[in-house]
């Protein structure tokens, strides 16, 4: 037997996961309508490349992936687009978002013959590029293109391949039924993931709720020679551990199974894990074996509204209330209706929100199984949250210090390793909505540090044109300075009836004048590529001396043109040099003048092209 | 309507602030009824007037504050508060001594700062300090146990009945002569005692128990009962009242001195006497303003344990666990600073 590692904290509400398994899988069959939102995953959304009125098959591509943390969406059955818009979507927000509407046709055809691959014989990137072209994002909660998290590091690095059954938020039994009614596929995606991080131990955590399964499981993790695989001594093991919520967040259950903690603000990756949900496993054997994309996903419709709770295969982008409507769904006892579970699902406000690649639940509660909070009492600081944190928070601190805002002492004890999970409200005999006040403190915070790099961002150009002004006025004095200078030594001059007094004003002038220059030369920019000592003192006038200035470059221009164009080259140098330094800064400041930016870098770099073309053109004059 | 929006979690467990502080109410029973038979209805009568000014205290503060009087009066809280400074007070204690003692606790101590669960204070003990510092005479006249009454009986000190001690409370019946009446408690007498062994001392006061101080040694097993079911029931952790225990017990033991004239007297003699069982269980274990972290509750009982026996033996007072507990509740902000529990991925 491994030894297995308890958690701290953690609760053990009423599982009510019993409803829900008494029947088998049951097909959801196919809506009228597809509602496919174009983000389902964490990362850029995908980019429709269908148009309204196109015919789509089942499985072709509707949207494809921008940039590398995305994932396409295909259509999930064959039908009709009537729409690409904002729809209302599921989302704790409850913001629209861009959604491409099909209407089925029920003929549900597929866009390719069905085949059948052997895994085997592909290579790591071929798998890598199935599993991302598949639309495959973690079906676990978070939605993070799974391709990404297994292409991140050399699979030399990673030691253990951790497969998460827990399931351990109550009444979901999605992963339940997927480990009971579809082991075969669950061990094929486990030996595909296997093949790509190439790990020395497989672990498959399960809760000691569901032992009904682990038979089966290791069965079927039998049919596989994950050695051969691997080319390590791989061992692949389904372990179980006692129920208790959370133990299905990825960092417990990495804990409960090695005893390890992911530090803080690192990826489980730092210690050689790589952790995936079963959900996803299955979806991988279904697109790398069957070339079957990511189209439809196993959720539980559940909760005593429902009068048939049962486990669904879903096609993606079904409305609730078409799954609702078969469970036998009662509107007037529902009291709120929950995707996800009770513990860290969100409230729909719309019934014609679909199913995504993330929805293992939908919860349709009563009043007296899921009351209505009560308002909240006093904080009386029990510390019955602390006994229940599994991050060893202190929630009423967080609490305490949400209230009055103070940021920085949340972020003193930690408020960023919070995973939201609910165990300190569900325990709260104050009734107090705690994880609301840490997102809010969370939001808090990042607006906090966007402001501030904003502030920074504008004090820097603040003090750029300070200097630019300062620069300005210093000429301008100066200027003045010179004029009046000269004109009291012309005045003294003319009146030249004290040479005393002449020769005084004399001074004067050439004193101004030299003030004039030095400060002149002081101020000029230091990356004007023209030197500014080689101003025409003599000319007080600003545009006077520019142009006199220019006449003289000229002259000498004209007496050494090879210096002349050497010259240029340098100053478009420089020129280009300084608009990639602007770009890079627009870059990571993210500024929307990025455009105009790469625009001004290629002026410069081509003026820099001509101007070397004109220098190697008159050497190659000179040497003829 | 199922359309709502509420945020996660939505499942919650049944307990709630009330019935935890029912709970704590119930608990202190067992302690009471010791008390009640130890010393007569005294006990009652306290914690009877404690209740009414202590709830109609609440209820003017809740309402100067415009806020929902029945919500606030449910949350128990001053239930809790009336009932421990009614145990705390000498038994019959004058009705004005209460109403004084409650309007420290509920207004001052809680309302001031803010209200439940905003007080830096236990109110209990505020109201007790306050009373003790400012009545010393009233706040140290401690009814002799009844048992020794009757052995007095030719004094012509007779056992007030229920309505009788109501009387007393309320001073419309004098308090009976008080020679005979009252008596000094185990603690004093240890307190004033530089000639007598232990041994000795206890042959010579019969207010000596077996183990502390009689009456006492049962109160405190009634008050240790009580904590032990909260325990039971996860009202609060052990780490507080067991620190507390041991810091007394270990200091007892170390300036126990065989029992000497000198002797501060003996572990058992301190756990079971004054309101070392009632302070360890019921006054430190408010969370409200004790340390929140378990390590931040060892260091805080020990505190309190360690400040008990250094009054007790060095101070002016024969017992101190309200100046503890308030003295403590001064550093708990600081034992929080330095005791934040290692967070999941911090080294």
């Amino acid at each position: 037997m491994r030894k297995i590692w308890d958690i701290h904290g953690g609760i053990h509400p009423p599982e009510n996961k019993a409803q829900s398994l008494d029947h088998a899988i049951e097909s959801a069959g196919i809506p009228a309508q597809l509602i496919l939102p174009v983000s389902q995953h964490i990362g850029a959304a995908a980019s429709p490349i269908v148009q309204v009125g196109d015919a789509v098959l089942k499985g072709q591509c509707i949207a494809e992936a921008v940039g590398p943390v995305s994932v396409p969406i295909h259509a999930p059955s064959s039908g009709t687009i009537t729409a690409i818009e904002d729809r209302p979507i599921a989302h704790p927000s409850g913001l629209d978002d861009l959604c491409i509407v099909i209407d089925t046709d029920g003929k549900d055809t597929w866009h390719q013959p069905p085949s059948t691959r052997d895994f085997t014989q592909l290579d790591k990137a071929t798998l890598v590029e199935l599993i991302r072209n598949h639309g495959i994002a973690g079906m676990g909660g978070a939605g993070f293109p799974t391709s990404i998290k297994l292409n991140m590091r050399e699979p030399s690095s990673i030691k253990t391949l951790i497969l998460n059954g827990t399931e351990c938020e109550p009444y979901i039994t999605s992963d339940h039924v997927l480990m009971r009614e579809h082991s075969r596929k669950l061990a094929q995606g486990i030996a595909i993931l296997a093949k790509l991080v190439q790990p020395e131990e497989i672990l498959l955590g399960v809760e000691d709720n569901k032992l009904d399964v682990v038979a089966g499981l290791q069965d079927a993790l039998k049919q596989h020679d994950f050695s051969a695989l691997t080319g390590k001594s791989t061992s692949a093991e389904v372990i179980t551990f006692p129920t208790k919520y959370p133990s299905g967040g990825e960092k417990q259950l990495i804990e409960i199974l090695t005893g390890k903690q992911v530090p803080t603000g690192s990826l489980p990756a730092s210690l050689g894990i790589v952790c995936q949900n079963l959900g996803t496993a299955a979806a991988i054997s279904d697109a790398v074996i069957d070339d079957r994309p990511l189209i439809s996903r196993i959720t539980t419709v559940t909760g005593q509204a429902v009068a048939k709770p049962r486990n669904f295969e879903v096609l993606l982008g079904t409305p609730v209330e078409y799954l609702l409507a078969r469970s036998s769904y009662n509107a007037s006892t529902n009291n709120r209706l929950v995707m996800g579970g009770p513990m860290m699902g969100f409230t729909l406000l719309d019934l014609t929100m679909p199913v995504v690649k993330t929805t293992n639940c939908i919860l349709a509660p009563t009043e007296a199984e899921l009351p209505t909070p009560p308002p909240a009492q006093a904080c009386i600081r029990c510390g019955l949250c602390a006994e229940a944190c599994p991050a060893s928070l202190l929630p009423q601190q967080l609490f305490w210090f949400a209230q009055g805002k103070e940021l920085e002492k949340l972020e003193q004890h930690n408020i960023a390793d919070c995973i939201e999970c609910g165990a300190c409200s569900y325990v709260c005999p104050s009734n107090i909505p705690l994880v609301q006040y840490y997102r809010a403190s969370k939001a808090e915070i990042r607006q906090r540090d966007a402001d501030m790099q904003q502030a920074e961002h504008a004090k820097l150009r603040f003090d750029a044109r300070q200097e630019r002004l300062d620069r300005l006025e210093a000429e301008k004095i100066a200027a003045r300075q010179a004029r009046q200078a000269k004109a009291a030594a012309n005045k003294a001059a003319q009146a030249g009836q004290d040479p005393k007094a002449a020769a005084v004003a004399a001074a004067l002038a050439r004193v101004g004048e030299k003030k004039s220059a030095l400060e002149a030369a002081n101020n000029a920019p230091a990356s004007d590529p023209i030197p500014a000592a080689t101003l025409a003192t003599d000319i007080d006038d600003p545009v006077q001396r520019a142009i006199a200035k220019r006449a003289t470059q000229q002259q000498v221009d004209a007496a050494t043109p090879a210096a002349a164009l050497q010259r240029a080259v340098e100053s478009a140098e420089a020129r280009l040099e300084k608009s990639r330094l602007r770009l890079s800064n627009a870059e990571t400041e993210q500024d929307n003048n990025v455009d105009a930016y790469k625009l001004a870098v290629d002026k410069c770099q081509s003026k820099l092209n001509q101007a070397r073309a004109a220098l190697d053109a008159h050497d190659a004059a000179q040497n003829l | 309507m199922p359309l709502v929006q509420i945020t996660s979690p939505h499942a919650h467990t049944s307990q709630s602030t009330s019935s935890v502080m029912m709970l704590v109410a119930i608990a202190t029973l067992p302690g009471i009824a010791a008390l009640t038979i130890g010393f007569g209805w005294g006990t009652i009568t306290n914690i009877v007037l404690s209740i009414i000014f202590a709830l109609a205290l609440e209820a003017g503060a809740v309402s100067l504050r415009k806020q929902p009087i029945e919500f606030y009066l449910r949350d128990n809280s001053a239930l809790v508060t009336a009932i421990l400074l009614g145990i705390a007070l000498p038994p019959y204690a004058s009705w004005w001594i209460i109403l004084t003692g409650m309007l420290f606790a509920i207004i001052i101590a809680k309302h001031l700062y803010g209200g439940l669960g905003y007080n830096p204070f236990n109110p209990a003990m505020v109201g007790y300090v306050v009373l003790l510092i400012s009545f010393p005479v009233e706040m140290t006249r401690w009814p002799a146990p009844l048992e020794l009454v009757s052995g007095l009986s030719t004094s012509g000190v007779s056992k007030p009945t229920l309505i009788e001690s109501f009387g007393i409370a309320l001073r419309l019946i004098e308090l009976p002569s008080i020679d005979g009446f009252t008596m000094a408690t185990p603690l004093d007498l240890l307190r004033q005692n530089d000639a007598l062994m232990i041994s000795d001392l206890k042959l010579t006061y019969p207010q000596f128990g077996a183990q502390g101080g009689l009456v006492w040694e049962w109160a405190n097993l009634g008050f240790l009962i009580g904590g032990l079911f909260l325990l039971y029931r996860k009202i609060y952790t052990w780490h507080g009242p067991v620190s507390m225990l041991v810091t007394l017990s270990l200091l007892a033991a170390i300036f126990y001195d065989g029992g000497s004239s000198n002797s501060g007297g003996s572990p058992m003699l301190h756990l079971f006497s004054g309101a070392t069982m009632l302070g360890a269980w019921f006054i430190l274990t408010d969370p409200v303003s004790s340390a929140v972290s378990n390590k931040g509750r060892i260091i805080f009982g020990a505190g309190i344990g360690a400040l008990i026996f250094i009054i007790r033996q060095w101070g002016n007072y024969p017992d101190s666990v309200a100046f503890a507990v308030l003295l403590m509740n001064f550093s708990a902000p600081l034992i929080d600073h330095y005791t934040q529990p290692k967070t999941y991925g911090h080294s």
